[in-house]
Parts: structure tokens; C-alpha cells; sequence
């Protein structure tokens, strides 16, 4: 045996040693005993790996969460002026008495903890069933392991136009609470929905949301992980796309001790469109990581990735972007950017842009720069009269505008920005 | 109003001195022009007097209105009044024109202890100032000076400078590039702004803006010194002879 095998075994032991299948129904504890078997064969990622080489999987594999601060209670929770149903889960526990009433015209909404004991079709069939299918090529252990322990979560259905958007929100009242959650949205043909999440809300965070996106349906996905810069954080978004769907996801990351977010998304028929998009924040122990993975296997499909760190005093980013374009996907118009602005000399950013391309009829672009702030407009806009503060939160803006685009609704994105701002001004040098 | 005395100045980077020298005085309501070769130092004075980094200062004062210059932050030049039109504008891709003139306004106004000017007054004010500079109400809403043709920056600095309404503006070389009707839009609007507590300090090659921006006295930079100064005929002859002469004379 190998010396990473060797800690991988030991690694996958000791923190499985650490867990209990949570009781479900039938269906459940197979989906779960499924998900066990895959996670027994890949082992949990270890830092020889080569996925894992920019980002220490330790803290995350570890039997205990280490202690993290709690947020700073005063500030909001993201989301809070935006018109939506709100569900609540505290350090990774849904809290009814916290949530609104889970009605909403056309869409379904079960708590995977109940619903786990009856049939529910849907979310039969969509449980661990994306995940499933996004271990290949690339293993994602954190995910089969969500899959197989995770105690609680969201399984939505929309089969009309959602007129409210639905909010996943996570509170943290527990300095080392340690929580899995897996929601399943499943969005029918024509169908619309928006779901938004602010958290995490746990001292370390094993989220995932598993996205069926069916024919001409859309999906919005926008979330801001933030307020509590010790968690440590995984969480992986699996997305298949359906002909003529769309799905779209951003989030803003502001601080955070380690933060891995993965998104696995499959184009699966003729025209569909899948966007994600980031835009991180980190000022000191901060380490990021954006790992995307965007699979064309159907024509005349359309992608995007756009991530930018903005990154001070030491922090870290990692961006790890593939585009597969499978021989069926001709007319493939593929784009992925990831940049990195860096505030001071301290910092790295880590990219690993890749393209696999199986079609001829293709146009697919990818870049990644890392720079400081640009000296020469900075004095233009101190010539003009703004401070030196506030000319750098200018540029800083002007450089995340891009990810932050991505986000469609105003309202939306106006509170995403209000965010960004307020970190700009809270982390001013 | 501006007060230059034996300003001397080097490169940070290599010890290089540039300016070896400079007196100039700008009296308020005064127009000057300064003409002189390339290279001989005339952005690097501009650059100097707006606070740009890179560049040490060995010898000398520049104070505005009796303000010591030279201490202050670029912002705070700004703010007291001084105002420089760029040889080269800088493009800032994902900054647009309208927020960037807004921020610099009311920076100033704030620093100034001034109140902060609300979006629809503000909205009025570029407008009618745009209309007059021929400034199409599109290209304000681009990020600044992002895909601009030469001449469109150079009618932009001029813009912002007619917003911002400063004491003291320096134009560096705002009539390059421009085409006989832009040059006299940009001449109209430094005449429009001409008043009894403004001054000029306008840095050129040619005699054409000078026919359209009447100069009270017109200074020669060569090697970082002011080696003559004189009345709008200076202009001409340069205009005629070039600087061999000038520069033949004082050597
Ligand atoms: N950052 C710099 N690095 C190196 N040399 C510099 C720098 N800034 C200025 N110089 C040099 O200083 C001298 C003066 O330059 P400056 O740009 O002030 O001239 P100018 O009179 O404005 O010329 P022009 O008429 O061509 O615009 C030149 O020799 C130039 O090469
Ligand atoms: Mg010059």
C-alpha cells in the first residue's frame, strides 16, 4: 500500500467512525447505503490528490469540527429586505418555528428529514442521484459522504413560475457544531425558481444541492457565505440541464477559514445554458477555493464561469476550472475568466484552467490573470479628487463587476453589492 | 494663485533629475502657456503639482493660494482646487463615467465641507455641460474612457473639468489629437470657464489653441528650467523659427 493510500484509509476510518447512517425510509437508507459504498470505494481526498493539491482537505476530514467563533450577531443575516420564503436551519437543524410557512403556488417543499420516510417520487429519484453521476471523471468524496450522513435539508419541486424566491438560511448559535445538509430542487418543464442561501451556519459545513433542471425550465441560484470568518466550509452544487433550460449560480464569499465550493454541471440537451459565477473576499486566514466542473454533452449548449477574488493580508484563492465538451456537443460556446486582484504582496491565487474538448464545431475561451490594483487609474481618480480609500474600492468593484453581472434580478444583485460593499469599507487598509 | 520656486525634481527609480529649477507664477485670472521640446519636462511639472507618485522632490516649494502644495495627498490638491487635464487619460474598464465624475465631485464638495450634490442636480449639471462640449449622453454612460477616440478623452478631461469647477487648471497637451472642431469646443469651454479667480497653466506644441485660448504670457521649458518667458508673440515665434534660437540664446 502506498504512503497516500495509507492515510487515505486512515483518513476515511476515522471519520467515518465518527458518523451514524442517520433511520430513514425504504428508499432513503438505500440511496444512503448507496452513497456509503461509493465513499468507502474513493476514500476521502487526502493532499497528495491531485484535486485537492491548492487546498488541505485535514480540517475537513477531521472526526470533530474545530471550534469557530460565532458570527457577530448585529449584522442581518444576507437576504433579509428581499421578498422570499424563508427557511430556517440553526447549525444545520431546520427550525420550523424560525421559517415561514412552506407554501408557495406551484412549488413543493418537504424537509428531507420527514420526507425521507414516505415515498415521494421526485425525490426518490433525484436523491443522491446527481452526485452519483458527478464522481466521474473526478472523485468528490465530501459529496458521496453528504449523500450518506446528511441529517437534514430541502427537497423542492417547482412546476409553475415561483413568484417568490425560496431562502435557505443558516444560523449559528453552536461554536462547533458540524452539520450536512443535502436539499434537492427539482424544476419541471417551463418552470422557474429561485433559491437563495446565506450561511454557512455551522462551525465546519458540508452542504449539497442537487439541481434537476428540466426541458425549458430556469434556475437561480444566489448565495452569500459570509458573517463568521472561522467556518470551514465544502459544498458542491450538481446541476443537469435540460434542452432550452437555464441554470445560473453566484455566490459572494466574504472571509472564511476554508472554503471549497464545487460545481458540477451537465448540459444535457440540445440548448441549454448553464452560468456560474463567484466572487470571493478575503482579508487574512482566509483560504478559497472555487472548483468547477462544466460537462457539454448535448449541441448547441452555452456556459460560462466567472470567478474573481479580491484577496488582502495573506489570504488565499484557488480556482480549479474545467471545460468537457463530449463529441455529441457541437456548437459549443464555452467562456471561463477567473481573476484574482491582489491588495497587497502577501497573497496567492492558484489557478488550474482546463479544457477537454471532443467536437470540432467549437468556440471555447478560457484566461486567468492575477494583478494589483491598477497605480496608474488610481492616481486619476485620487487627481479627481477621490480618496485613496475610496478610489481602491472603485477599482475593486469595477474588477468583481463581471461575476457580479451574472446575478439577473436587480433587487438581487443590489443586495449582493450592498454586502460587498460593506466588507470594502469594514476591511479598508 | 500657483507659486513655483527653484523646484528641482528627480525620478524615484533612477537618479535622474528632471527638473532642475522651475520658477513660475500664476496669478489668479491668468491664462500662461508653457511650450518647450519633448522631453523637457513639462507632464513631469504637471505630474508633480497633482501629487503623482514616482518622483522625488530634492529642492523647492509649489504652494496654491499659500497651501504647501507638495504635503498634500493628490485628493487633497483636488479639493483646494487644483485640477490637471491628462496628456494621456487613463481608461478604467468597470468604473462608468457618470458614478466617477459623481464620486469626484462630491469628494471634493465633502472635503470642502461642502454638501454633497443629490443624483437629479448632478443629472442637470452633466448634462448641460456635455451638451455644450458636444459630449454625446452615451458615451457617459461608458466606464471612463473605455473605447474613447483620442479626442473623445481629451474633450472628457475637459468636461470634468468644467464639473468640477476648479482654481487652478493645468492642461497638458489637450489640443493633441484633436480635429479643428473639437479644438475649438475645447478651447470654448477653458474660455468659458475663464473668470477672475481662475488660472491657466496650458502646456502645448502649437499656436493653433493659443489663437483660440488667448495666453497672457507664454513660458519656454527646455532641460527642466523656464528659459524664457514673454507675451503670445513668444508663441509665434516658436510657431516660425522652432527653439533652435531660443535655446542658441540661452545656452
Ligand atoms: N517615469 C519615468 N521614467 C523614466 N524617465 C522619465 C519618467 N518620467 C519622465 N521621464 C523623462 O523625463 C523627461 C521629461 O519628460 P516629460 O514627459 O516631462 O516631458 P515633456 O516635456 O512633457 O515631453 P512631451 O512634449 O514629449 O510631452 C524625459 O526625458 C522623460 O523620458
Ligand atoms: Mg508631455
Amino acid at each position: 500500500m502506498t504512503a497516500a493510500a495509507r492515510l487515505r484509509e486512515d483518513a476515511t476510518r476515522r471519520r467515518l467512525a465518527a458518523l451514524g447512517l442517520p433511520e430513514g425510509g425504504a428508499w432513503a437508507n438505500a440511496a444512503r447505503r448507496a452513497a456509503l459504498e461509493r465513499l468507502a470505494a474513493m476514500g476521502l481526498p487526502v493532499r497528495r490528490d491531485e484535486y485537492w493539491r491548492h487546498t488541505d482537505p485535514a480540517t475537513l476530514n477531521a472526526p470533530e469540527a474545530a471550534a469557530a467563533e460565532l458570527p457577530d450577531g448585529a449584522a442581518p443575516p444576507a437576504f433579509d429586505a428581499i421578498d422570499s420564503l424563508r427557511l430556517v436551519f440553526v447549525d444545520g437543524v431546520f427550525a420550523p418555528e424560525r421559517s415561514d410557512d412552506p407554501r408557495l403556488a406551484g412549488v413543493e417543499i418537504e424537509r428531507l428529514s420527514e420526507a425521507a420516510t414516505r415515498d415521494i417520487h421526485w425525490a426518490r429519484e433525484l436523491y443522491g442521484t446527481l452526485e452519483a453521476r458527478g464522481q466521474d471523471p473526478v472523485a468528490r468524496p465530501f459529496a458521496a459522504l453528504n449523500s450518506a450522513f446528511a441529517t437534514d435539508g430541502a427537497l423542492i419541486r417547482a412546476s409553475a413560475a415561483a413568484e417568490r424566491p425560496v431562502a435557505l438560511i443558516y444560523l449559528r448559535e453552536s461554536e462547533a457544531s458540524d452539520a450536512i445538509l443535502h436539499h434537492c430542487v427539482k424544476v419541471e418543464p417551463g418552470a422557474s425558481l429561485t433559491v437563495l442561501e446565506a450561511g454557512p451556519g455551522a462551525a465546519r459545513l458540508n452542504t449539497v444541492l442537487e439541481v434537476e433542471v428540466a426541458e425549458g425550465a430556469a434556475f437561480h441560484h444566489v448565495r452569500v457565505q459570509g458573517r463568521d470568518p472561522a467556518r470551514r466550509s465544502v459544498t458542491h452544487l450538481f446541476g443537469r440541464i435540460g434542452a432550452a433550460a437555464r441554470l445560473k449560480s453566484f455566490t459572494l464569499t466574504k472571509n472564511g477559514a476554508l472554503t471549497r465550493n464545487e460545481a458540477v454541471l451537465e448540459l444535457a440537451g440540445a440548448g441549454g445554458s448553464a452560468h456560474v459565477a463567484g466572487a470571493a473576499l478575503g482579508d487574512g486566514a482566509f483560504h478559497h477555493d472555487d472548483t468547477v466542473f462544466v460537462t457539454h454533452a448535448a449541441p448547441g449548449c452555452e456556459s460560462r464561469q466567472v470567478f474573481k477574488k479580491v484577496l488582502r493580508r495573506g489570504a488565499t484563492g484557488v480556482f480549479q476550472g474545467k471545460i468537457l465538451v463530449r463529441p455529441a456537443a457541437q456548437r459549443t460556446d464555452g467562456y471561463q475568466i477567473s481573476q484574482s486582484l491582489l491588495l497587497d504582496e502577501d497573497c496567492q491565487f492558484l489557478a488550474k484552467p482546463e479544457l477537454e474538448i471532443y467536437a470540432d464545431d467549437v468556440k471555447c475561451s478560457h484566461g486567468s490573470t492575477s494583478g494589483a490594483i491598477d497605480e496608474t487609474a488610481l492616481f486619476y481618480l485620487r487627481a479627481r479628487g477621490v480618496p485613496r480609500a475610496e478610489a481602491t474600492d472603485l477599482l475593486v468593484l469595477a474588477f468583481v463587476a463581471e461575476a457580479l453581472d451574472e446575478i439577473e434580478d436587480d433587487r438581487l444583485r443590489a443586495e449582493v453589492l450592498a454586502r460587498l460593499e460593506g466588507w470594502l469599507t469594514r476591511h479598508r487598509s | 494663485m500657483l507659486d513655483i520656486r527653484n523646484l528641482h525634481v528627480r525620478l524615484e527609480e533612477e537618479d535622474k533629475p528632471i527638473l532642475k529649477g522651475v520658477d513660475l507664477s500664476v496669478g489668479a485670472g491668468a491664462v500662461h502657456a508653457i511650450m518647450g521640446p519633448n522631453g523637457s519636462g513639462k507632464s513631469t511639472l504637471s505630474y508633480v503639482l497633482a501629487g503623482r507618485e514616482g518622483y522625488v522632490v530634492t529642492e523647492g516649494t509649489a504652494t496654491l493660494d499659500g497651501q504647501d502644495l507638495l504635503a498634500m495627498e493628490p485628493e487633497e490638491r483636488a479639493a483646494a482646487g487644483l485640477f490637471l487635464a491628462f496628456q494621456y487619460p487613463v481608461e478604467i474598464p468597470g468604473v462608468g463615467n457618470m458614478t466617477f465624475l459623481r464620486t469626484a465631485l462630491n469628494a471634493q464638495r465633502k472635503a470642502r465641507g461642502e454638501e454633497e450634490m443629490g443624483a437629479g442636480e448632478f443629472l442637470k449639471l452633466i448634462r448641460e455641460k456635455a451638451r455644450r462640449l458636444n459630449i454625446d449622453a452615451e458615451m457617459l454612460k461608458r466606464p471612463v474612457n473605455v473605447g474613447f477616440s483620442g479626442g473623445e478623452k481629451k474633450r472628457n478631461e475637459i468636461l470634468q473639468m468644467a464639473i468640477l469647477s476648479p482654481k487652478m487648471c493645468i492642461l497638458d497637451e489637450t489640443d493633441s489629437g484633436l480635429d479643428v472642431d473639437a479644438m475649438r469646443l475645447v478651447a470654448d469651454g477653458v474660455n468659458a470657464l475663464r473668470d477672475a479667480g481662475r488660472a491657466f497653466l496650458v502646456i502645448t506644441h502649437y499656436q493653433r489653441l493659443l489663437d483660440h485660448i488667448r495666453p497672457d504670457v507664454v513660458h519656454i521649458m527646455a532641460d527642466g528650467r523656464i528659459v524664457r518667458t514673454g507675451g503670445p508673440e513668444l508663441a509665434l515665434e516658436v510657431e516660425r523659427n522652432g527653439y533652435a534660437d531660443i535655446l542658441a540664446e540661452v545656452a
